[in-house]
Formats: structure tokens, sequence, C-alpha cells
């Protein structure tokens, strides 16, 4: 069979009738993660003997009658995500021999809802990075151009999908991490409002902004994973509690009299101009379906980079404090007091980047600069937010390139910090202010390469961001497409 | 604002991190850079601005003290770099 063209609810439903059984389909996942991960390089680690009891233990569930909507359709997990007797690294040599000895919630509604995992996928050392070269485990190649980067940091995640070695996948979200390399890798990843989706046992970053998603070719797809992953959570203490929602519930709408607000400073300077025209002709595409289109300001966006990069880096210095070799993961051979042990068991199982990151998080954080950084960061977070609780009075999504580029050379950033921070500079602001974003394919550059375009949404509207991606890819087949000639 | 290499020597000690000379140097020049975009911020006028924790305004929940853990010593210390007798073992601190 080829299920590599399939959308989620058609394997599911050829799953239910038994025209296929999840331990096939997993097989044949499995054969092409064996098949191509050589060059990809997505996956840090598979384990086919258990993805085939999960998938066996599925099969089991539709024979008796007990299955639901996704019931033995297989994903990947980003590698952030403890999962229980599966090896747990986030991308890092400090939990480089780390078995979780317990299970995410997100990875626990998977199993619950009898997803088999086909393991467990490459991403930017600690969720630090937008190319997903930070990782301990080598740099993810892009399936469209394998001397590219998929984006980051849910770069494995992203790669994995676009190249058809799983239907499905999840990724974290803290500056853009799901949705750049979904515009990278040119398929559909959706970052939840803040709180929707638990935060336990995913490796944390930067707490106020961490947030797990879907990654699918398409909304659709994307709208049934996400009914899987949302819902309170006690362990997560700011997980939200709300009823339950079905995120598929309006995909069908048509999208007469929805108002568009497009951003001008999501279409200024340092955007590429293919991306821009992209863009601008999926804009038109909307209107044709009835949607309208509005100027909005998101005037104080310009400094989501810098108060990202203070935020971030300081809940990530106080997170990582927790890497002291004591309890899990690495701890240097040899030291010559408990000090020593702390200081080489992090200076040998932390990369540079992260290393960089907890040294900015300290400084900010430290007696005499706490105001002048952090706390002015906070302050400056606010009035982000606030241009977009205003832009919202005029429109009920808003829209822009999701990236200023396309997926660019492997090492062509990587010496420059700050020229790699500015890849995120349309998906932070959302992180910011807790909003829902998502990034869609609406094209290809004049390189083959995909280019994403954004949505952002107010709070809890991700149902009606799903319509309006659902819409415009039932009028486009951007997101269909998949990268020809993938050779072992 | 710029940093030294004695100010990177000092923030990766509060870290942590053991750094060469080398390492400071290499990185001094790095940090310098981000603190440099960063700094972009500092002309912004924020009086009166209430500083956001977080997206969602929510309240720490209360639960009723009760138990709800099982001991799993055993299964997290499996995974310990070294431990005896129950206690996770570290290099002697108090003579």
């Amino acid at each position: 069979m080829n299920p590599f063209d399939t959308s989620l609810s058609a394997l599911a439903a050829q799953l239910a009738t038994k025209q296929v059984a999840s331990r096939e389909l997993a097989q044949v996942y499995l054969d092409r993660i064996a098949a191509l991960n050589g060059t990809i390089n997505a996956f840090i680690t598979v384990d086919p003997e258990k993805t085939l009891r999960e998938a066996a233990a599925a099969d089991a569930a539709i024979a008796a009658g007990q299955a639901g909507p996704l019931t033995g359709v297989p994903i990947a997990h980003k590698d952030i995500f403890c999962t229980d007797g599966w090896l747990t690294t986030c991308g890092s040599k400090m939990l480089s021999n780390f078995v979780a000895p317990y299970d995410a919630h997100v990875i626990e509604r998977f199993k619950a809802a009898g997803l088999p995992s086909l393991g467990k996928t490459n991403m930017d050392e600690f969720a630090m990075g937008s190319s997903n070269e930070t990782s301990f485990y080598g740099a993810v190649k892009n399936p469209w151009d394998t001397a590219r980067v998929p984006g980051g940091s849910s770069g494995g995640a992203a790669a994995c999908v676009a190249a058809r070695m799983a239907p499905a996948a999840t990724g974290t979200d803290t500056g853009g991490s799901i949705r750049q390399p979904a515009a990278f890798t040119g398929i559909t990843g959706l970052k939840p409002t803040y709180g929707l989706v638990s935060r336990y046992g995913m490796i944390a970053f930067a707490s106020s902004l961490d947030q797990a998603g879907p990654m699918a070719p398409s909304a659709e797809d994307c709208a049934l994973l996400l009914n899987v992953m949302t819902g309170f959570d006690p362990r997560d203490s700011t997980s939200l509690e709300r009823d339950k929602e079905d995120y598929t519930r309006d995909l069908d709408k048509p999208l007469a009299g929805l108002r568009v607000g497009l951003p001008r400073e999501f279409f200024a300077e340092g955007l590429n101009n293919e991306v821009a025209a992209a863009v601008e002709a999926a804009v038109a595409e909307l209107k044709k379906l009835g949607a309208t289109t509005v100027e909005i300001s998101l005037a104080n966006s310009k400094l989501a980079i810098p108060v990202y990069y203070v935020l971030a880096p300081a809940e990530a210095s106080s997170n990582l404090s927790r890497f002291d070799g004591v309890r899990y993961g690495h701890r240097a051979p040899e030291y010559a007091d408990l000090n020593d042990m702390y200081a080489k068991t992090r200076a040998q199982g932390f990369g540079a980047e992260v290393k960089r990151r907890i040294l900015i998080g300290t400084y900010v954080l430290s007696h005499g600069y706490y105001d002048a950084y952090y706390l002015q960061a906070q302050k400056i977070r606010r009035l982000i937010a606030h241009d977009f609780a205003e832009a919202f009075k005029a429109c009920d999504v808003i829209l822009g390139p999701t990236a200023p580029g396309t997926a660019f050379r492997i090492g062509e950033k990587s010496d420059d910090p700050v020229e790699m921070y500015l890849n995120d500079l349309y998906t932070i602001p959302a992180n910011l202010a807790g909003l829902p974003g998502m990034s869609l394919p609406c094209g290809f550059d004049g390189k083959g390469l995909p280019i994403g375009l954004q949505l952002v949404g107010d709070y809890f509207s991700e149902a009606k961001m799903l319509n309006v991606a659902h819409q415009y890819q039932r009028v486009t087949d951007w997101h269909a497409r998949r990268p020809e000639g993938l050779q072992s | 604002m710029s940093l030294s290499q004695d100010d990177v020597k000092r923030i990766a000690r509060l870290a942590r991190i053991e750094t060469s000379d080398a390492e400071a140097q290499a990185t001094q020049a790095q940090l310098n850079t981000i603190f440099d975009l960063i700094a972009t911020m500092q002309a912004v006028d924020t009086r009166g601005i209430e500083p956001m924790a977080h997206a969602q305004e929510v309240t720490q929940r209360l639960r009723e003290d009760a138990v709800t853990e099982t001991d799993r010593r055993d299964v997290f210390q499996a995974i310990a770099p070294a431990v005896e007798n129950g206690l996770y073992l570290v290099p002697k601190v108090i003579e």
C-alpha cells in the first residue's frame, strides 16, 4: 500500500474498516525511516519492536470495537517529550543516557488514543535554535534540498513529515519552533494558545512561552491531532481548565465575511520578495473565497526579538539549573569537589548555543540588572500583547509570512547567533502574547523550496484558524506536494 | 554596555559552567553582539506599564493535602549517576 498521500482521517477510516492493520501501516513507515534516516537524520531513536507492539495493541482495540478517531495511525514524537522506557535526549549530550521513567502528558494522550509511536525526532539542543544545527545528534537535512536546514527547533519532526517518514508528528514552539520548520519543509503546524496543552513531562526551555502542538501535511490533520493533545492537566500549573473542544467543527464553514488583518510591519524591509509574492497570492485566494482584508499595525513587534532574548534565556537559565549531574543525565568522569563536578558536568554536557543562552539569562537576572533587562522586557511584552488585542478589534485572524526567507544552507548562519535569531522575527510575537499561531504551505521559491504563510488568531480561536487554513487547502495543493527523488 | 572577559568568566562561574580563557574570549564577542540587540529595548518608555509574566492571568491552584504520589524511588534512582542505600552520591562537602 502507499499511505504517503493519504490524510489522517482517510488512514483512520482504512484502519477502522480493517482494509489495513496498524501493524502493516507502522511497518511501511518503519521501512521508510530505515531507508531515509541515514540521509535526513530526522530521528534520534527508533525502536521497531516497541512500535509494532503498540500497533498490535491498536489493532486489538480496533478488533474489540474500542477504536477512537485516530486509533492505529502511527506518529513521531519530538525528543523533548519524556517517554517511559525510551531514550529522551532533548538533542543534548547532557541527556544522551536518559531513559525517561514516565510519560509526558502529550505522550499519555496519544497512547490512550491508540497512536503507536514511530520514534523520537531530532531537534535543536533543548529546543534552542532555528535550524536544527545545535543538536548533539547532528544536523537534520531538509528533504526538499539536503544541503539545507529544515528549520528548528522541531526540525526532525518537520523533516520526517515532509519526507513522509511519519504521517504526523508532535512539536513544541517557544519562539517559532513548530511554525518556522513547518514553513521550511512545506507542511502545516500549529502552536496552540498558551495553556491548552499540558507541559507536564515536556523538558522545559522557557516555561512562560513553551507550548506543544501538532505537525502534519494538512490543517484537517492538525485539527484531529489537536483534539487528542489538548485538555486540562493538574500537573501543569499553567494548564487551563476549559471544556473540551472539537477542533474539526468549523473546518467546512465558508469564509464569506472573514476579516483578515495584514500587519504592515510583517510586510516591511527584510522580507524576501518571493516569500512576499507567495503570501500576497494566498491573500488573493482567500479574497476569492469571500474574505476581506484590513491593514493593521503591530508597532511593538519589532521589539519582540530583544524582549524574547531576555525572557527566554532568563527562564532557561533557571530551568536548566536542574542539569547538575546528580540525579540523571551526564556526569563528568573526573572532578575535584562538588562545585567542580557541577561546572565540568555542565561544560561537557551543554553545547555552545545552550551555554550562551544560560549565560545571557544568568546575567540579566543577576543583582543590579534585573530591572533594566528582565522587568523592562516583561513590560514590553505587555505592549506587544496589547497591540494584538487592538488588532483583533478590526479582524478575525492575522495573516503574514512565517519566516523572512526560505530554508538556508547548513552552516550559512551558524556562526552568527543574531543572524540566526532574526529568523523568528514574525513568529516570536505570538509566543510573547500567548496567542495561537500556525504555518501552512503557500508556494515555492525559484529554488523549489517551500514557502510558509502564518496565521495568528485571538486566544482560543484555533477552530477558526483551522477553518481558514482548511478552506485555503481545499482550493490549493501546496500542502499535498512532497519532495521527489528522496533516496537512501 | 560591553562585557569584559572577566565579566564572562564571572557569569559562567555563577551559572556553574567551567569556561577556559579561550572560550570566554570567543563567547565575549558573541554575547556583546546579542546584548547590542537587546539594548534596543532600553529606549522604550514603559513607565506605568504592568510587567507581563504570563499570557493567561491564572492563579496557582490549591489541592487537598493528600498523598497523590506513589514511592518510585528505585525507578528514579536506577537512572542516577551514583547512588547508595537509596541516597544520591556527590563529592564530600562537609568534613
